[in-house]
């Protein structure tokens, strides 16, 4: 079984590598969105040092929404999606290894963005760290949650709006406790708590979500 | 199989269904149009003046009464989504399709009035207080299902993909909920606390009773009414139907 899941992580790293194009869309998207802010705000540094925690954050969720089509929309039209459903498998283990892989793709470089994007908005160095940890938390959960939306919306007529509408909704506590940790750590009441909490909306999404995700592929595989 | 169970599921048949649903959509509007008069006479005339809110609470008949409904149509919807994956029934994702409509219109009903009891009591339209912004994302996911509901041509997998998505809803709203009045009670200090009545009125509890009744039984009546019409569509190549519309025309 580890086997299987090794596999599948390794061969759509595989494939996103000789599409490196791809990866660059979302994070050049999640620069351009954060730095969009400022033109709009204003350029005052307390203004943008109270904003940029919820900034930083809802730029990273967008970006990783509008990624969540690529995780399964290739495999679906060549038919690869079908055949993985015929393995003997569990089909929510090859989702936790999809996800991964588009995690590793897609959602990574934006933690390793982020810091530098809190430069910007002149986030103090707890500050800063709390934004890693709190992303590095964050946007596994949020891949984990969107691809139930995904699988979902699989090949259907405005696939991409409909879902965003399906997902943002689910997306509402990893922002709330993102943001949280970063912003009580920068104002000294300490993040641990919105950190512990993201750390359990991670895990009961990892063991929640690819079971959901495997259901929902194999109604649109049908 | 006991006879009972037989019953049952004697109605999970759409043609069987259909007249049922009829008559009770019928009886349950009769029972709306009389409540509805009861409760509004009580909520206007009989129930007392507030001694802090004076006349503008009266609202809250209408206000409560819609926030409940919207979110017990929710839990029903998903019951109903449960059951037709299990037992793969096409007449429970018709139920829930039929009910989404009248759940979203009774939490947009909620938003609304609550905004215009917010204008006189707080002197503002719109707060992010935490009930308020977990009815408006309840709101959003009442939108998602239909969105999604009615983007999938197919209604085979129509309905399953709108049942997967219906009970990942109702496990993401407890979290949802509590995240969202962590969030508020970390952002907002001392501002404004809503249903603060240390022991209200018998004849308000009462009148708004009344009103919850009403709700309900114009939810049934009106479920009832669009699950016939969904019926129809769906079914419109059997033969029952095209007798139906044969003999009635």
């Amino acid at each position: 079984m580890l086997e299987a899941l090794i596999w599948i992580i390794r061969r759509d790293l595989t494939i996103a590598m000789r599409r490196r194009a791809d990866i660059f869309t979302t994070l050049i998207f999640f620069v351009i969105v954060v730095s969009l802010f400022p033109l709009g705000i204003g350029p005052e540094l307390d203004t943008l040092r109270l904003i940029a925690p919820g900034v930083v954050w809802v730029g990273a969720l967008l970006a990783s929404m509008l990624a969540l089509e690529q995780i399964f929309s290739a495999d679906h039209r060549d038919g690869t999606l079908e055949q993985m459903l015929l393995t003997p498998q569990p089909v929510s283990l090859l989702v936790v290894g999809k996800v991964l892989a588009h995690w590793l793709v897609t959602g990574l470089p934006l933690v390793v963005m982020a810091p530098l994007l809190g430069l910007q908005y002149d986030l103090s160095w707890p500050g800063l760290q709390a934004l890693v940890l709190s992303l590095l938390l964050g946007t596994p959960a949020l891949s984990l949650i969107g691809a139930i939306g995904a699988a979902l919306t699989l090949g259907l007529r405005s696939g991409g709006v409909l879902l965003a509408l399906l997902v943002l909704p689910l997306y509402i506590p990893v922002l709330i406790f993102g943001a949280g940790a970063v912003e009580a750590t920068v104002s000294g009441l300490g993040g641990q708590s919105h950190l512990a909490m993201l750390a359990a909306i991670l895990v009961g999404s990892l063991v929640l979500a690819p079971v959901a995700t495997a259901a929902a592929l194999r109604v649109a595989e049908d | 199989m006991s006879p009972r169970s037989v019953h049952w599921f004697k109605f999970s048949s759409p043609s069987t269904f259909y007249p049922v649903a009829g008559k009770i959509s019928t009886v349950s509007a009769v029972i709306a149009v009389v409540l509805i008069a009861v409760g509004l006479y009580m909520s206007f005339f009989v129930a007392p003046t507030d001694y802090k809110q004076g006349e503008g609470y009266r609202i809250i008949f209408v206000h409560v009464p819609a926030s409940w409904m919207s979110m017990f149509i929710y839990v029903v919807m998903a019951g109903w989504a449960a059951i037709g994956l299990v037992f793969n029934t096409r007449l429970s994702a018709m139920m829930a399709q039929a009910l989404a409509p009248t759940g979203a219109m009774f939490a947009f009903l909620s938003l609304w009035t609550g905004s215009f009891w917010g204008k006189p009591m707080w002197g503002t339209w719109w707060v992010w207080d935490a009930r308020i912004t977990a009815e408006l994302i309840l709101l959003f996911l009442y939108l998602g299902y239909m969105a999604l509901r009615s983007s999938i041509d197919d209604p085979r997998r129509g309905d399953r993909a709108s049942a997967i998505l219906l009970l990942v809803g109702v496990v993401n709203i407890p979290i949802i909920y509590y995240s969202v009045q962590w969030w508020n009670t970390l952002h907002q200090g001392a501002t404004i606390k809503m249903g603060e009545q240390s022991s209200m009125d018998e004849t308000m509890l009462i009148t708004m009773l009344v009103m919850t009744f009403a709700f309900w039984a114009y939810a049934i009546a009106v479920t009832m009414a669009r699950v016939r019409t969904v019926i129809l569509e769906r079914e419109r190549t059997t033969t029952w139907v095209r007798e139906l519309a044969m003999g009635e025309r």
